[in-house]
């Protein structure tokens, strides 16, 4: 893979500190706005993922940082009156052109969500749904093959290998999301996305999901967005900070938290507000 | 005063007592600076008292006009003549009958015996001097209730959690009320079922195949001794409610489908009220759409495709029922696809599902249980449906599953036992409440199980 191979030239005027590009850029944003109605939730922000790595988005409720990662897989569609401006290319793709399939890009981004939302459905086939709606699996045996591997490398398999046949619900909610993290890896996505994927769960089953992200990134690369900066600094290795609509500041997680560059990170991550 | 006016007295004198404990509250606590030392705010020991004052002088007031009337008429009987007093007792009735619409000044005086007219002069009597009792009583009760609370007015007198416990009781009684009245409206039907249950054995009640409930009353009239099978009519009912439902399920889910997931606000806005138009239509509007529209247009395509078919039909009702249960369905399948949280719809979105993927296979399999409910509503709403088939499905019971054939009803069948001049010693008409105790039992079994399935919905999401 070519370094910058697919990294957008950014532009001179930008706010931001610290390095927004990264290395053989997966996804790269520019200039990415916001709205939902007349009020504008996300300005000029630009920024690159790389592949195997984990970006984390911190900042205070409402800066933006949910609404940005939806941008990625573009569930902010479903939202009536929301408007998406700007460059966003996956590997050189601008998602944002009318000809990009919806469900195509879906299945490269897979998306794991803040409350952990099994269907109704048993455990396999909350497993088994991406890869049947996306015609991944040939027969059953394949289609057993998907789900098998996929509980396994959610760290999943061995609590729940003797009861396939239960309705997902009937999980913890530690492992209903391990569950939600299993069916989003069978359709075998490019780049994960999570939302406060632990903020509902306790501690123990926190502590599980962030060594599977810690796994999960030698074949991924993940967004995630956190409230906890503890977290941020566990699982990432780069951290962008949100500020009410703007990225405030970009770098290396263990810079960012060491020693920030901006006053505004710096009072964030200290505790000074947020 | 009459019963109006010693009313408005109470109510008065609730008023009253309200303010009285209020202020003695007020008193007991040394004025308004004083109102932290009671237990609870002066008002709540205004309501107190206005309870307790309320409680014993409605109860006596109750008491008093339930027995009343009956406890005079007895009274007035005492002084009758004897040859009045020993009359049989159907002739005493109609004497007492007399006697009550004198008194209310429905008949004129003179078309009514001598006795009775005296009667009703001593009832008048009576009546004044029952009043009087019942003023002075309820009142005093009243106010006896109003000084023992005032009494025990202290700052440390939990009035806030007496009253609460007295609204409580008050509630529970409300809901007694309606469980008592379903009981009433059971035993009724079930004791004269039984009544009929000693004419018709129930076996041949529950599997005969010929209903023709025609007897003859007198002896001197010519009539068949009446047969009273009744699957001619449960076929009739299940028919029909087959076809209604066969309407309704289809094209309600569909239809809230549509609502719930594919309009937009603005069209939602619209079509939902508009679709619940047709819940508010009179089922006797329907009953003649069905019979003098429906039902000559289907005889005429009928003919026209080479089918008999009769003027009044099973199918042109069930369409016409049908359409009427299209809302319930509808609504109800709405109110259940709406309540699937978001965050279902978001996760099968995330996994690039599209929106009638993620409709079939996530959103309406969660909203299934409370969707199957609302059909089981809606069949048992269409198994009691009386006027549509009354006006559009016929008389004739026959036992057949031809759609364009004439059937009756379970309902159609109660109506026509019930209707005009009746004796209730017949198992003709003792026949209705029989077949009123199936259909109770079929809708309750109906409901049950709906409320069950719904129920078990709901502690899935919330």
């Amino acid at each position: 893979m070519k370094d910058f191979a697919y990294s957008l030239p950014v532009p001179k005027d930008i706010k931001t500190i610290g390095t927004v590009t990264a290395p053989g850029a997966i996804f790269s944003c520019r200039n990415v706005q916001v709205f939902y109605g007349e009020k504008q939730a996300i300005r000029d922000v630009n920024i690159d993922i790389a592949p195997k790595e984990v970006l984390a988005m911190i900042g205070p409720s409402g800066c933006g940082k949910s609404t940005f990662l939806r941008c990625f897989n573009r569930m902010n569609d479903t939202i009536v009156g929301a408007r998406v401006l700007g460059q966003i290319e996956l590997e050189g793709k601008d998602i944002q052109d009318k000809h990009q399939d919806v469900v195509q890009l879906r299945a490269r981004v897979g998306m794991v969500f803040q409350k952990p939302n099994p269907f109704p459905k048993s455990i396999y086939e909350n497993v088994a749904y991406g890869p049947r709606i996306h015609g991944l699996a040939a027969d059953r045996g394949e289609l057993d093959e998907i789900v098998n591997s996929s509980l396994r490398r959610a760290g999943l398999w061995d609590e729940v290998k003797d009861r396939l046949n239960q309705p997902g619900t009937s999980l913890s909610g530690g492992q209903q999301q391990r569950l939600c993290i299993a069916r989003t890896i069978a359709v075998n996505p490019e780049v994960i996305l999570m939302d406060e994927p632990c903020s509902a769960l306790d501690p123990i089953a926190t502590a599980k999901i962030e060594d599977l992200i810690d796994e999960l990134r030698e074949s991924y690369a993940i967004c995630i967005v956190t409230h906890s900066m503890q977290q941020a600094a566990r699982v990432s290795q780069r951290t962008a900070y949100f500020h009410l609509g703007d990225l405030i500041e970009v770098g290396e997680t263990t810079k960012i938290f060491t020693n920030p560059r901006a006053k505004l990170t710096e009072d964030y991550i200290t505790g000074r507000f947020g | 005063m009459t019963p109006a006016v010693l009313f408005a007295a109470i109510i008065a004198l609730v008023l009253v007592a309200f303010q009285v404990g209020k202020a003695r509250s007020l008193t007991v606590a040394g004025g308004p600076r004083g109102i932290r030392t009671l237990h609870s705010l002066p008002g709540h020991y205004g309501l107190l008292t206005a309870m307790w004052c309320a409680i014993p002088s409605l109860l006596v007031f109750g008491i008093w006009l339930a027995f009343q009337d009956a406890i005079l008429i007895r009274m007035v009987l005492v002084h009758l003549p004897a040859e009045v007093q020993h009359l049989p007792k159907a002739q005493l009735g109609l004497m007492i009958n007399d006697l009550r619409n004198l008194v209310a000044g429905n008949i004129a005086p003179e078309s009514v015996a001598v006795s009775t007219r005296l009667a009703a002069v001593e009832y008048l009597h009576l009546q004044s001097i029952a009043r009087l009792a019942l003023s002075a009583l309820a009142m005093v009760a009243g106010i006896i209730g109003l000084l023992v609370v005032r009494a025990r007015i202290r700052p440390d007198l939990r009035a806030r959690n007496a009253f609460e416990s007295l609204i409580e009781w008050v509630l529970f009684g409300c809901s007694g009320i309606a469980v008592l009245t379903t009981l009433g409206i059971v035993l009724s039907i079930v004791f004269e079922a039984v009544r009929f249950f000693t004419f018709v054995p129930l076996t041949d009640f529950l599997f005969g195949l010929n209903w023709s409930p025609q007897m003859a009353i007198r002896a001197d009239q010519v009539g068949s001794s009446g047969s009273f099978g009744a699957v001619p009519l449960f076929t009739g009912t299940l028919l029909i409610s087959a076809i209604a439902m066969l309407v309704a399920a289809p094209i309600g889910l569909f239809s809230a489908i549509f609502i719930a997931e594919y309009a937009n606000r603005r069209v939602r806005s619209v079509v939902k009220p508009l679709l619940e138009v047709l819940a508010g239509v009179p089922t006797v509007v329907y009953g003649f759409f069905a019979a003098l529209t429906i039902g000559p247009l289907l005889r005429v395509w009928g003919e026209a495709f080479g089918f008999n078919v009769s003027g009044e039909s099973a199918l042109s009702a069930g369409l016409v029922m049908g359409v009427m249960i299209i809302p319930f369905v509808s609504s109800l399948a709405d109110d259940m696809i709406t309540a699937v949280p978001q965050s279902l719809r978001d996760g099968a979105y995330a996994l690039g599902a599209t929106r009638s993927e993620t409709i079939k296979q996530v959103v309406l399999r969660a909203a299934l249980p409370g969707i199957v409910g609302g059909l089981l509503l809606a069949t048992s709403r269409a198994i009691g449906e009386t006027m549509i088939v009354v006006m559009a499905a016929g008389l004739a019971s026959n036992l057949t599953a031809n759609p364009f054939e004439a059937v009756t009803t379970v309902t159609v069948q109660i109506v026509t036992l019930l209707v005009g001049d009746q004796e209730f010693d017949s198992p003709k008409t003792l026949a209705a409440f029989a077949l009123g105790l199936v259909l109770f039992v079929i809708t309750l079994v109906l409901n049950v199980i709906a409320l069950y399935v719904v129920r078990k919905y709901r502690e899935q999401y919330e």
